[in-house]
């Protein structure tokens, strides 16, 4: 057999380019029986493509084998903090791919997508509902897309206002994400970072001295990346609005509060979600999410284009609002992963909703006191959706980093939690368990982190050259990014 | 509807039951779930929200069969591209996507049991790099658009320019994103109809290639008035004409975007798509996204010394969770399971069938065009080779024969009417691909030449 099975040899020297035969075809395409157009000139055309030449059989097995080599939520605990691994059902596929949605047209006109358009409608309503900002824009693919827009928003309402050029600031917190800053900076911005207090809150002393009449906004996690909620954060809502700034919200974490709390209730102005989190969109390996972007009525002028509208002649359009930041995508978003979180919204309902923030945050609570006295805990309260330990002690003491703990734990079976963010803590294991883990996975998990934790203190070499039973062992990144091999060459095995 | 989810039973996605509860809560020592929210503010808690019923699978798939029925017929002739094209798409695409190691994964972090995404990351990047004649690709953006918009900030950034150019004719949804990402960076964006008016203050020059009215660009008089006045030349290409097409790398591009939904699956109503993005290696470090390189298990490993090749998340020091507000980009997030669908799709076709798909539609789509154009009373306004795009003139006003179309059961091509170009006057733009089949077209022959009649 000359294709080796995953993680037989050395399965990743061979590429599909190095795997076909010259003349092997995976696919059929018909041949043109008519009249022959000549083909354009040339110069205008290419030679030859380098592609490989596989039968259907062998590019099948090939992927196969790759997928074997992979983890998903299908094969075990995916505890990835700030991930909201959940299970993703089945149901939502097998609709998305209903032949009547799925080879829907982006430029269909309107009388022919009605069905798509009310599917967007609802969830617009029912996402409206669940965060008290009920105007919404699904243009943004991702969640740094729909902070993207959300940061576009609030420097075109101060354009509006005239004062785009003296509010040049916005404030991100130490904990927050690398999205947030990030977009601030593409919009034009500068960063302030505002640090987080001994309370794991914003610390709210900074805030006040930082809001001045040069913050367009701040840009808060809630609940934060800590997994706590942002204590007061309706009080520091009207600070910032009295400042003349913008609350915007990144709402990644939405997981912990569905049904529970409402963004606009709070005072935010703008969130964005990610469906692919607390909607059970599958996450694709890093994509295709979703991340709309919802606001108050001040700024909903400004939402990307397009957003959903019922007319009076019960007709559903998509339109651009009034003084849009634009396009975002060329069409109308990622449609398809709409379609599976409203059927996830229509299959739990607000009680489906309800039950699983409220047990997300049990998990949560759960994997704390399990694990409590193991690791450190540097913000020592009850959590919400995650929880984040720190391996701190296990590095000054043992020689033994949270990397190697994360690898360690791959041999008993689990995807590692999410290590190193938020960056304000050291040695960072941001545990997540989700609602759609049961208590004996959580069981399992803890006990599994705690015998890495003695295996530390007992056997360190192990963790240090762990993982052992995963497909590949530790790979060299520091030569792949010294010396960058980004695609198949001919001789490149 | 006439049944809901009885709320007493607990849900199938949530496998914890009541007794579960009860031994968790009490070794967190609080009486009741609501305990555990007791940090957020007490007045806004629990707050009344109007979501319709839960319903059960059967009710759901009931819902959404009523609402897919709610669209046009999927299986009716339809004319529709301007963006999006329908194509033959392999079986095996959709069914090794849906493999759950792969759509139910995350970004791969932790590459040691994450090779199946990062290995067809790195196929993917390769195909890219081979239809586009580039030296490197990503793995992959959101859209076209927004690819293209990060193509104008990278010119910008290596040029230190604040003006960018689009060549009309250039999809206007690509040319609003542009403008959406440049206002937000203080950039101008110029549109220009011909490429003499280029000059040094553009950081790039963006063209696409077939155009927005389907005309093949010769791309290299196009990347040579770019680089005569120091700006880097983009190209926006649709990846499956470059089966035919020559690389635009090959004709002096630096940047090369493009959508790759169409080969991924079907159209979805234009999401999720697929930004390809590829550069010269001199902007490698300045590339959006994530980036999968090769490399192999550490001498020190538990290999037992083979050092057996594998694939990493590499060049991450442009990224937003390393450098925060210094990154190339904000992009977290893509599409990476689309990415490996459309790499699927191309080499399941391989060298071969990615030509020969690209000539039957060029074929196809030329004899539909030549059997209207005979037809009395219509036009296909001539501008230069096509690929599988064309312009209608007909014999009533454009918007008049797209509805004269529908109600023949027809989906007619996107009216362009209101375009500059005077080729467009009073015309739909029909695209026609190697998967429309014989029959829609002898329907579209049919109906034209009926409408015809009556006018
Ligand atoms: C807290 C937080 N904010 C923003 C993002 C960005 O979302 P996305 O990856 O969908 O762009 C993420 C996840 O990556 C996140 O965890």
């Amino acid at each position: 057999m000359r294709d080796p099975g995953p993680g037989v040899a050395d399965f990743g020297a061979r590429l599909s380019f190095d795997r076909g035969e010259p003349g092997r075809r995976a696919v059929d395409v018909p041949s043109w029986a008519a009249e022959e157009t000549p083909l354009p000139d040339d110069h205008l055309l290419r030679d030859s493509v380098r592609l490989p030449e596989l039968s259907q059989g062998g590019l099948v097995r090939y992927y196969t084998a790759m997928s074997a080599r992979n983890f998903g939520i299908d094969s075990g605990t995916y505890p990835l903090g700030s991930c909201t691994m959940k299970y993703n059902p089945k149901v939502n596929d097998t609709v998305a791919n209903l032949p009547g949605l799925a080879r829907a047209h982006p430029q269909a006109p309107a009388e022919d997508i009605q069905g798509t358009l009310r599917i967007q409608l609802e969830l617009a309503l029912g996402l409206g509902e669940l965060t008290g900002l009920p105007n919404v824009s699904f243009a943004p693919a991702a969640g740094a897309h729909g902070e993207l827009a959300g940061v576009f928003m609030v420097a075109r309402a101060l354009e509006d206002r005239g004062e785009i050029e003296t509010r040049r600031r916005i404030l991100v917190p130490d904990s927050a994400h690398g999205t947030n800053p990030a977009t601030a900076a593409m919009a034009g911005f500068k960063v302030t970072q505002i640090p987080t207090g001994a309370d794991g809150s914003l610390d709210r002393a900074t805030i006040e001295r930082e809001l001045d009449e040069t913050v367009a906004a701040v840009m808060v996690t809630a609940p934060n990346t800590l997994g706590l909620w942002e204590n007061g954060i309706e009080e520091v809502a009207g600070l910032i609005h009295d400042a003349g700034g913008y609350l915007y919200g990144d709402g990644a974490n939405f997981n912990a509060i569905m049904g529970r709390v409402r963004f606009g209730d709070l005072g935010f102005d703008v969130v964005h979600l990610n469906l692919h989190k607390s909607f059970s969109t599958p996450h694709g390996g890093g994509g295709p999410g979703s991340g709309p972007v919802l606001c108050s009525e001040e700024l909903a002028p400004y939402l990307p284009t397009p957003v959903v509208e019922e007319g009076d002649d019960g007709l559903v359009r998509l339109v651009a609002p009034e003084r849009s930041i634009g396009r975002l995508q060329q069409f109308q978003g990622n449609a398809a992963v709409l379609i599976r979180a409203y059927a996830y919204m229509r299959a739990l309902g607000l009680e489906g909703l309800r039950a699983a923030s409220g047990q997300a945050v049990l998990n949560a609570n759960y994997v704390r006191a399990l694990l409590h006295g193991h690791y450190d805990l540097p913000y020592d309260r009850p959590v919400l959706h995650e929880v984040v330990f720190s391996g701190s002690r296990q590095r000054r003491e043992l020689g033994v980093r949270t990397y190697d703990i994360a690898k360690r734990l791959i041999d008993h079976g689990f995807h590692p939690p999410t290590v190193y963010f938020p960056l304000i803590v050291e040695e960072a294991l941001m545990i997540e368990p989700t609602e759609s883990e049961p208590p004996e996975a959580i069981e399992a998990l803890v006990d599994a982190l705690i015998s890495v934790a003695e295996e530390a203190e007992s056997d360190p070499d192990t963790l240090h050259h762990a993982p052992w039973t995963a497909p590949i062992g530790r790979l060299d990144e520091a030569t792949a990014a010294r010396r960058p091999v980004l695609r198949w060459q001919e001789d490149s095995t | 509807m006439v049944s809901s989810r009885s709320s007493a039973s607990p849900h199938p996605y949530i496998p914890a039951t009541g007794a579960d509860r009860a031994r968790m809560l009490e070794r967190i020592g609080v009486p009741d779930v609501g305990a555990l929210f007791a940090d957020l503010p007490a007045a806004m808690r629990d707050p009344a929200i109007d979501l319709p019923p839960a319903l059960p699978e059967p009710d759901l798939i009931a819902l959404m069969e009523e609402h897919a029925g709610a669209n046009a017929s999927p299986s009716r002739p339809d004319f529709l591209g301007a963006g999006a094209y329908r194509r033959s798409i392999p079986s095996i695409t959709g069914y090794l996507i849906g493999r759950s190691e792969f759509a139910t994964s995350y970004t791969a972090y932790q590459p040691e049991i994450s090779q199946g995404t990062l290995q067809a990351a790195f196929e993917y990047q390769s195909v890219v790099c081979e239809l586009t004649g580039m030296d490197v690709s990503n793995a992959g953006l959101y859209d076209v658009a927004s690819s293209t918009a990060e193509a104008c900030l990278l010119a910008a950034r290596v040029t230190k320019r604040r003006t960018v150019a689009l060549l009309e004719p250039i999809h206007p949804g690509t040319a609003e994103v542009v403008r959406t990402y440049a206002h937000g960076a203080g950039l101008g964006v110029d549109a220009i109809s011909s490429p003499e008016e280029i000059g040094d203050e553009h950081a790039c020059l963006v063209a696409q290639q077939p155009d927005f009215l389907g005309t093949i660009a010769d791309l290299e008089p196009l990347a040579e008035a770019a680089h005569a006045v120091g700006a880097l030349f983009v190209a926006v290409a649709d990846p499956f004409a470059l089966g035919l097409l020559r690389p635009p790398g090959d004709a002096g591009a630096d940047i090369v975007t493009g959508e790759g939904r169409d080969l991924a699956g079907p159209p979805n109503y234009g999401g999720p798509s697929l930004g390809l993005f590829a550069a010269r290696t001199k902007y490698l470090r300045q590339m959006p996204g994530r980036i999968v390189g090769r490399t192999r298990e550490l001498a020190d490993g538990n290999g037992g010394g083979e050092e057996r090749t594998g694939y990493v998340l590499t060049l991450q020091a442009r990224e937003q969770f390393i450098r925060r507000e210094r990154a190339t980009s904000n992009v977290s997030t893509a599409q990476a399971l689309i990415a490996v669908a459309f790499t699927i799709t191309v080499q399941a076709l391989g060298p071969s069938g990615m030509r020969e798909s690209a000539v039957l539609c060029y074929q196809r789509a030329h004899d539909a065009a030549s059997r209207i154009a005979a037809l009395p009373g219509y036009e296909t306004p001539d501008r230069g080779p096509w690929f599988q795009e064309f312009l209608v003139r007909g014999p009533v006003p454009a918007a008049d024969l797209a509805a004269r179309l529908a109600a023949r059961g027809i989906g007619a091509g996107l009216d362009v009417s209101a375009r500059p170009e005077p080729e467009a006057r009073d015309a739909l733009l029909f695209a026609v691909t190697e998967a429309t089949p014989d029959a829609h077209v002898d329907a579209l022959i049919g109906a034209l030449a009926e409408i015809g009649g009556e006018a």
